[in-house]
């Protein structure tokens, strides 16, 4: 029969049926950081249990880590606390750490592809609800809480109902100035923040096939904003080409026997989805969030919308709250909306290509005055990267700072947080109330390029005239 | 690890009304640097409940009707999201023993159902009878009956829904999956060996 890779990847690791009809699956990859997995290692202790498989658990530090300040001790007590704690963790449990000092350290999501530990027909877990990023490899990748961190360092398995399989295609040609992170929030946008809830989303479609691994991750990444757990795409040669070489890919000939074995995952023709969306490339334009959840889009040249032109009563209450928060005027245009903080970085924006492409449109340009800009890059390796490509000074001499890599101002549990009702254009992927560290600040969710057009214009603004984009 | 059965439960309820309510509203993510989930239950909801002077805002749980309040009512989609279990964990250590919502971000409800925290579903018009029970009188009693799947409160009963996976483990006392997980060593050492990129 013919099946999607959701299917395959869950028969493949599937250990036994649990007695309330849930499915005891095996976590080949677990990946731990410092906020979710304290309380686990506490749990493991007090149940005298060790780590089934240490040896499939990797670790890094990347929500708490200061982007201003690379040597402990850490300002923040708290902080500090957390990170000895981790360090403690991995070494009584001999976990791989990829702590500053290696070099690898990094925002999780960014950390597992860029080492080559995500890989295709593989589970991954961690207690992250942005884990749906490794889906890009074709992975079935999920956030967990921390007593699911728990179970899964004790056993290297957890219990879960199956999920329904959504597969949406995107279709023909993105317009120029048009990029994943539009893609997402255009999908987001159109099927709702809780539309995914119960499904896995399988992207699919010639946007995709043509995609770099950088910009499936971003797509995949967002699944959860959009309800869906797990998101992915399947396995082809971009994924092979992306992985081969990296530190924990297969070598010699087991690179040749695994990659038939990848592809093997891939979903079927033929196979059956619970749903299928199709949706037209040419129909998505550069998005931005106007509201309070990442559902709240519009394309750049729309209007902000308005309580009286709802399309329901909810839909009435949703604009209202998310307008009173914003302080925007309701049927404005959202061009135009003056910013305060402009944020590059994340586990959504936060790679190699997102640097170079603001790169590419800012060189020589300024950043507005009292825009304060900072670009984040989402590993030490992305950095590194940047800075051999010269990328830090186009980005410095334009006025953001280049800072050290870390989750940052996407959730400001480090000290990078908006100021009062500050609103910030930002690559990140929440726009929740009070998610950057403010409990008035305000977030507008939008491409790399759109901040970077944000940052030098000082108001939201359409990247494609400020950088004057060739149209199609 | 003998784990309660979870058949029902009751008290008075408190209705934060609104959908979508997210994990960073009801923990905000500063209150997670820590080790412990002990001091989480006072910064429920914090950024909605309280100024930055730390007085209080017109937020439901500051109203002292319905202070002790246990079972917590909402709209859709509550708990999306971030996974951190400190969200379930704060309303656990607040003291709330269940949430009635129209429905549940996925990660939100797996979390609190691990912690024996019931998450039941009814439609709107049914939190909202149970909403205005409540507020005409802080001190209906609320039941949620997890074998016949009923609310009751106040002489009045309305259908509930959980998904039968969840509602199984509650009812039976197998809500923490833990205990099972370790009994299937074995086949987890089976399936293991099956796949190239578990080998040591």
């Amino acid at each position: 029969m013919a099946k999607s890779l959701f299917q395959k990847v869950w028969d493949a690791h599937t250990v036994r049926k649990l007695a309330n009809g849930q499915t005891q699956l095996l976590i080949g990859t677990h990946l731990i950081h410092e906020v979710t997995s304290p309380q686990a290692f506490g749990m493991l202790r007090d149940l005298g249990l060790k780590v089934a498989f240490p040896h499939r658990t990797f670790a890094t530090v990347d929500h708490i880590v200061p982007t201003d300040q690379v040597v402990e001790p850490y300002s923040d007590p708290l902080a500090q606390a957390m990170m000895d704690e981790l360090r403690k963790n991995c070494a009584e449990f001999g976990i791989t750490f990829f702590d500053r000092a290696t070099g690898k350290q990094g925002i999780v999501h960014i950390v597992g592809p860029e080492q080559g530990i995500t890989q295709p027909g593989t589970t991954i877990a961690c207690g992250d609800s942005h884990t749906s990023t490794h889906g890009a490899f074709g992975a079935i990748a999920f956030g967990i809480g921390t007593s699911q961190v728990r179970d899964v360092l004790a056993t290297q398995t957890m219990a879960l109902g199956a999920l329904k399989v959504r597969r949406i295609e995107v279709n023909g040609e993105l317009p120029a100035g048009v990029y994943a992170k539009d893609v997402i929030l255009h999908i987001i946008r159109m099927l709702g923040v809780n539309g995914g809830t119960g499904f896995a989303y399988e992207y699919a479609g010639s946007v995709f096939d043509g995609f770099t691994m950088e910009e499936r991750m971003t797509v995949c990444n967002m699944s959860i904003e959009g309800g869906a757990r797990v998101g992915y795409v399947n396995p082809d040669e971009t994924t092979f080409a992306y992985l081969k070489g990296r530190p924990y890919a297969p070598k010699g000939a087991a690179w040749d026997s695994e990659v038939a074995r990848w592809k093997s995952f891939a979903s079927d023709p033929g196979a059956t989805y619970d749903d299928v969306v199709k949706i037209n490339a040419a129909d998505i334009a550069p998005t931005v969030t106007w509201g309070i959840n990442p559902g709240q889009g519009i394309s750049i040249t729309e209007n902000i919308p308005s309580p009286d032109t709802a399309t329901s009563d909810d839909d009435k209450a949703g604009i209202i709250e998310a307008l009173a928060y914003m302080k925007l005027p309701a049927g404005a245009p959202i061009k135009g909306t003056k910013i305060n903080v402009a944020f590059l970085g994340s586990c959504t924006n936060g790679r190699l290509s997102d640097f170079r492409e603001v790169a590419k449109y800012i060189k020589g340009r300024k950043v507005a005055a009292g825009v304060k800009a900072i670009a984040v890059p989402g590993s030490q390796i992305v950095a590194l990267q940047c800075e051999k490509e010269g990328l830090d000074k186009v980005l410095a001499e334009a006025g953001f700072e280049w800072r050290a890599a870390g989750c940052s101002m996407c959730l400001a549990m480090n000290p990078d947080k908006l100021i009062g009702d500050q609103l910030c254009a930002s690559s990140s992927n929440r726009n929740f109330k009070g998610r950057q560290g403010s409990t008035t600040g305000r977030t507008i969710l939008m491409s790399p390029v759109m901040v970077a057009a944000a940052a030098i214009t000082g108001q939201i603004a359409d990247a494609r005239e400020v950088f004057a984009f060739s149209q199609n | 690890m003998a784990l309660e059965k979870i058949t029902s439960l009751s008290g008075r309820a408190v209705n934060v009304p609104g959908n979508d309510i997210d994990t960073d509203r009801i923990i905000p993510a500063r209150f997670m640097k820590c080790v412990t989930f002990d001091g989480l239950g006072e910064f429920l909801f914090y950024d909605v409940r309280k100024n930055l002077d730390g007085t209080n805002k017109e937020h439901p749980l500051n109203d002292p009707r319905f202070n002790g309040a246990t079972i917590l009512l909402s709209g859709a989609n509550f708990g999306c999201g971030s996974s951190r279990e400190h969200a379930p964990q704060a309303i656990a250590k607040y003291g709330f023993k269940a949430v009635i919502a129209e429905n549940f971000a996925e990660i939100f409800f797996g979390n609190s159902t691990t912690l024996g925290i019931p998450c039941v579903t009814a439609s709107r018009d049914d939190i909202a009878k149970i909403a205005a029970a409540v507020e005409a009188n802080p001190q209906t009693e609320v039941v949620i009956d997890l074998v016949k799947l009923e609310a009751r409160f106040g002489g009045q009963t309305v259908k509930i829904e959980q998904r039968e996976s969840a509602r199984d483990a509650l009812v039976n006392g197998r809500w923490d999956a833990i205990g099972e997980l370790i009994d299937g060593k074995d086949a987890v050492t089976a399936t293991a060996a099956k796949l190239p990129y578990l080998a040591a």
